[in-house]
């Protein structure tokens, strides 16, 4: 990829990051640290891909624990981001 | 082509939808919403991942992703709330061992396209072991599997030359004209040692900042990992939770006015600091604690870790729904830090069945606490500690707390007459308008019901 192009998308994520972050009540910092800790998940398409070409045994073992551990990133962030969403209800009107 | 087209407006497409996910999760109407969506832009980029041109191994990666997914999905759905911290730290330490391990096949692969792209590979493999062996000690301390504080001698002088050792062997390998598979194996050896070694002194009051450090840090290794990979969707998602887990660890420090530097080089002193507090904690029985709610215009409810650990949230929402019934505002004040992490206790509160518009955290609540009548103190303790505000010489003075010691009255559950999780004396249990209420939070809020009830007949 083009390292200049690249540097640019590095740019641009970092203050969308921080822009979407700023604007978050103090009440859904857990859920949304668990949320962001789900969508670093997403390391489970670059483990799937290296070992999609992963050779010798040795790659293969490594590509393996790779996509191992992307995948139960994934799935728990998921999991308990999503426990605790659905907890947050307002006052039912009676 | 055109699969090569699929593949590439998928990854687009989802990390759209990450991104919207993100911004859904900014409030708790649209919170669920958010993760769904997240969620739905993970499954599409797993999924055309397999369509990928020119690869092997498809057993391997549909077992690892069965094996990897099922556990964590079960583990998550199990996992008690109270517990969730640690659940969060150790999902968030195998992504940052994910992102290792992409840059060990990339080095064992011995194919890397320049010294960006090595270097990249080679700044992400270090922060992702980092974030590995450290969420997984922190894991291990909040879990209660490593009970103590290790301290090595010279800890700070430790954690700086073995940083620099890593670093150094790291830019070696940058340099290299080829992979040297030596220099490899010592660097992620050295790698996973550093985070071990920094994780270990830090005490459980400042593991959640840790944790989101953590966090970030995993963020940044996916981010370049994905750039080493080639992958956009990678680098996005990536960088944005890098840069918005940096704000949230700002965010968390400044709520302990514990700046990063010293969280990560010098742990607080476990016991001791401060000025001698004069005066006798008076103690108060459930009967009295009763009537001066039930006869209040105004309650606040201050919880801490105390109560979450004590099970007590739904006796304190049934509680809470009997004084409203007699007629009291009642309304629960939330430091940013209690419970483990910050939001924790609103995740326990929510989990009672207590809604969010009744919680309040510290900028909106403080300026209330001198027209309550009575403040009510559950299982929390530095952070309503007035010493923070007043004796320069308190391990924690300037930290923010809930000034519960304006109310009328303040009446504390607490366990006994011990100091709390900072091993601090309060001056706010000496008080001359507090009193202690001693008991389990369950057993001591469960008492206060009865007799809610009682006068209330």
């Amino acid at each position: 990829m083009d390292g200049m192009l690249a540097l640019y998308i590095f740019m641009l994520a970092a203050f969308t990051g921080y822009e979407v972050i700023s604007r978050v009540p103090v009440i859904l910092h857990t859920p949304l640290m668990s949320g962001s800790n789900f969508v670093h998940g997403v390391v489970l398409v670059g483990g799937m891909i290296a070992l999609g070409q992963a050779e010798t045994p040795l790659e293969q073992a490594i590509g393996f624990v790779a996509v191992l551990l992307g995948a139960a990133n994934a799935a728990g962030g998921y999991v308990v981001t999503e426990r605790m969403l659905a907890m947050f209800k307002a006052k039912e009107k009676k | 082509m055109a699969i090569k087209w699929l593949i590439d407006a998928s990854y687009f497409v989802a990390a759209i939808l990450f991104i919207l996910g993100l911004k859904g999760m900014s409030s708790p109407v649209s919170a669920r919403k958010g993760i769904v969506w997240a969620g739905v832009g993970m499954v599409l980029a797993t999924v055309v991942t397999f369509l990928t041109p020119g690869m092997n191994n498809f057993a391997l990666m549909v077992i690892a992703i069965a094996l990897g997914g099922a556990v964590a999905w079960i583990s998550g759905k199990k996992v008690a709330m109270t517990d969730m911290p640690q659940m969060v730290a150790i999902y968030n330490g195998m992504g940052g061992g994910a992102a290792a391990a992409i840059a060990a096949v990339e080095f064992a692969r011995g194919e890397m396209h320049g010294t960006v792209v090595t270097l990249l590979a080679t700044l992400g493999a270090l922060i992702g072991a980092v974030s590995f062996s450290g969420s997984v000690v922190a894991w291990a301390k909040l879990q209660g599997v490593m009970k103590k504080a290790f301290r090595l001698p010279a800890q700070n002088a430790v954690n700086i030359v073995l940083a620099l050792v890593t670093v150094a062997v790291g830019g070696a390998i940058v340099i290299a004209p080829t992979v040297d598979p030596l220099l490899v194996v010592a660097f992620f050896v050295l790698a996973l040692v550093l985070g071990t070694v920094i994780t270990l002194p830090i005490g459980g009051a400042d593991m959640p900042v840790v944790i989101s450090l953590f966090n970030a840090f995993t963020g940044l290794a996916v981010g370049f990992e994905g750039f080493v990979m080639g992958i956009p969707a990678l680098i996005i998602a990536g960088i944005v939770v890098g840069a918005a887990g940096t704000l949230l660890t700002q965010l968390m420090a400044k709520a302990m006015n514990r700046p990063i530097s010293n969280i990560l080089f010098v742990p607080m002193a476990a016991a001791g600091g401060g000025e001698a507090v004069e005066g006798e904690q008076k103690e108060v029985g459930a009967m009295d604690a009763a009537a001066m709610m039930r006869y209040a215009s105004k309650v606040i409810i201050v919880p801490g870790y105390g109560m979450a650990v004590a099970g007590a949230q739904h006796k304190v929402w049934e509680m809470t729904e009997l004084l409203e019934e007699a007629g009291v505002e009642v309304v629960f004040a939330i430091h940013p830090v209690a419970g483990r992490m910050p939001g924790h206790m609103n995740v326990l509160l929510a989990e009672a069945g207590v809604p969010y518009d009744k919680i309040f955290d510290l900028e909106e609540i403080n300026g209330d606490f001198a027209q309550a009548d009575v403040a009510l103190v559950i299982g929390a303790n530095d952070v309503v500690n007035p010493s923070a505000r007043t004796d320069k010489s308190s391990p924690i003075y300037g930290m923010p707390i809930l000034n519960a010691d304006l109310a009328q009255n303040v009446i504390v559950v607490k366990r006994g007459k011990g100091t709390g999780y900072s091993g601090i004396e309060n001056a706010l249990f000496y008080k001359d308008n507090t009193r202690l209420l001693y008991g389990s939070a369950q057993q001591a809020i469960g008492e206060v019901i009865q007799h809610v009830k009682a006068l209330s007949v």
